[in-house]
């Protein structure tokens, strides 16, 4: 079953096109990875589908079009977007930007089960629940933007270069606790990483954008084996 | 010590109608990270809401109820209709649109009711009690128990239920905030629209004192300003004690220094602005602004 289809979706800021005609598949419980060089379209690609940036072509989620529904519309269907510089609410606590992640659910004991689950995921998170999201270090701030995205209890989570700015074994640290995420609540992912090393520890199939287009697409296997991906995204 | 008394319990008094305003200014600085500058304008136009359905015949509590909603429904309007195109963009020329809005409001209930003081019966008997050699009018005391029952609502909103978080979410990161499903456009409304209804409140409360003008709560709004900055724009219960604070001192000054007397206490609560602004930016009550990059 195709949970999310993107069909020749184009979209611009103003007048300069970012998406010339991307596509995407995700199954149910799938996971995919979109590489590319900067301004290829990743983050543009995941705005797109979250509703935060105008776009033509089809975007289908759950068999409906969803194109053109405002964000809180989307959220609403079920979509949790990690956005690129994390999005933390600053002035907010760490256990406030949890249960706003968790707005749109209803029960209370469910919820503060959630909280548990997201501080067992990232306990680094536990010292913090009563600080306020801007004191918290990079690394702690992406966790926390990964556990609100959970709260939400949705059943696709884009994610967009968690790695960003983290030192490497930080990263290596957020990407092990969605890797749990993902095989322990089965929720489907967009990953938009760099790190191509990353983003294969994550996904199951991925494709490459280059100016706004797919170039490539394959499964995370046969992308690994590829030279001109390995040169580019791999370190040789 | 009777006249101190008596300066400390008038002071109270006035304090309780900045802090009225205050807390209207800290709702929306909470709801939406702006300072309204029209708040008192606003505040003055639902007074005017209100004396009009007394003139239509109404009962007085009646016709507070009824401006007070219709206040609801005001602020979300110039939410959804004004403020909203400038939201997105730089802060500063949404607090100027504000100031824009004072002037405007002003003069649209100066063409209706015109400039002359009107009168505005009051809510509470006029009768007054001794305490401690002090005579409390009735009114006062009843306005500063409205006010203080005002306060604890609010810091309770605020810290304490779902609306009041989303309220905040919004503020601090509105586009972030979508993305938790959060409906950005309507919060916003809800926002302006409880500080409408409170600043409709704190205009009745006052006007019969003050009469109805136009101009009404333009000084009380300087004195509201300053009791924000010197309470912290996060914190109602900081802002009501330097509001009453600055009423207090602002009475004692004016007797017990004869330098400044009464010509020129209105310098006070910009002296203690400045003082505050230099030792603690982010206000007695309030809580520091964390960046982190």
């Amino acid at each position: 079953m195709t949970l999310l289809e993107l069909a020749n979706v184009t979209a611009s800021y103003g007048p300069v096109q970012v998406l010339d005609g991307v596509s995407l598949t995700v199954p149910e419980g799938g996971s995919v990875g979109i590489l590319g060089a900067n301004g290829a379209g990743k983050t543009t690609t995941l705005r797109a589908i979250s509703g935060t940036v105008r776009t033509g072509g089809r975007i289908m989620f759950a068999g409906r079009d969803i194109r053109g529904l405002r964000p809180d519309q989307v959220a609403g269907l079920g979509i949790a977007h990690v956005p690129e510089g994390r999005g933390t609410l600053g002035q907010l606590s760490v256990r406030e930007n949890l249960l706003v992640g968790a707005y749109l659910r209803r029960g209370r004991q469910k919820i503060s089960a959630d909280v548990d689950y997201c501080l067992d995921l990232f306990p680094q998170l536990q010292d913090r629940i009563g600080s306020r999201a801007a004191a918290l270090s990079g690394g702690e701030q992406q966790m926390l933007a990964v556990a609100r995205a959970f709260m939400a209890k949705p059943k696709l989570l884009l994610l967009d270069e968690a790695s960003l700015g983290l030192a490497p074994s930080t990263s290596k640290t957020v990407y092990e606790a969605i890797r749990r995420l993902r095989v322990e609540s089965g929720i489907a992912m967009v990953v938009v990483e760099q790190n191509a090393n990353l983003a294969f520890s994550l996904v199951d199939t991925a494709t490459v954008l280059e100016t706004g287009r797919n170039v490539l697409t394959g499964t995370s296997a046969e992308l690994k084996g590829m030279d001109e991906i390995r040169r580019a995204y791999l370190g040789g | 010590m009777g006249t101190f008394i008596q300066l400390v319990v008038d002071g109270l008094a006035t304090g309780s109608v900045y802090a009225a305003l205050a807390l209207a200014i800290v709702l929306v600085n909470q709801a939406t990270g702006l300072i309204n500058f029209a708040q008192g304008g606003l505040a003055v136009l639902s007074s005017y809401i209100a004396y009009a359905f007394v003139q239509l015949g109404l009962p007085l509590i009646l016709a507070i109820l009824v401006a007070v909603v219709l206040s609801f429904f005001l602020g979300a309007l110039v939410e959804r209709f004004l403020v909203r195109r400038f939201e997105r963009g730089d802060p500063d020329t949404a607090v100027v649109v504000t100031i824009g809005l004072l002037t405007l409001v002003t003069g649209i209930a100066a063409v209706i009711w015109s400039y002359n003081n009107l009168g505005f019966p009051s809510l509470f008997p006029l009768t007054s009690v001794e305490i401690l050699g002090a005579v409390v009018s009735v009114r006062s005391i009843a306005t500063t128990v409205t006010i203080v029952v005002i306060m604890v609502v609010l810091q309770v909103l605020f810290l304490r239920t779902k609306l009041g978080l989303a309220l905040r979410a919004v503020a601090d990161n509105p586009n972030s905030a979508a993305l938790s499903g959060l409906p950005v456009g309507r919060l916003l409304m809800v926002g302006w629209g409880l500080a409408a209804t409170l600043g409709a409140i704190a205009g009745v409360l006052v006007a019969p004192q003050l009469t109805l003008t136009p101009g009404m709560l333009d000084t009380a709004l300087v004195y509201a300003l300053a009791a924000v900055i010197l309470g912290g724009l996060s914190s109602p219960v900081g802002c009501v004690v330097a509001a009453s604070a600055i009423g207090v001192l602002e009475n004692l000054v004016a007797v017990y220094v004869p330098l400044i007397g009464h010509d020129l206490k209105i310098a006070v609560p910009f002296v203690l602005i400045f003082v505050i602004l230099i030792i603690r930016p982010q206000g007695l009550f309030g809580r520091k602004v964390v960046v982190r990059v």
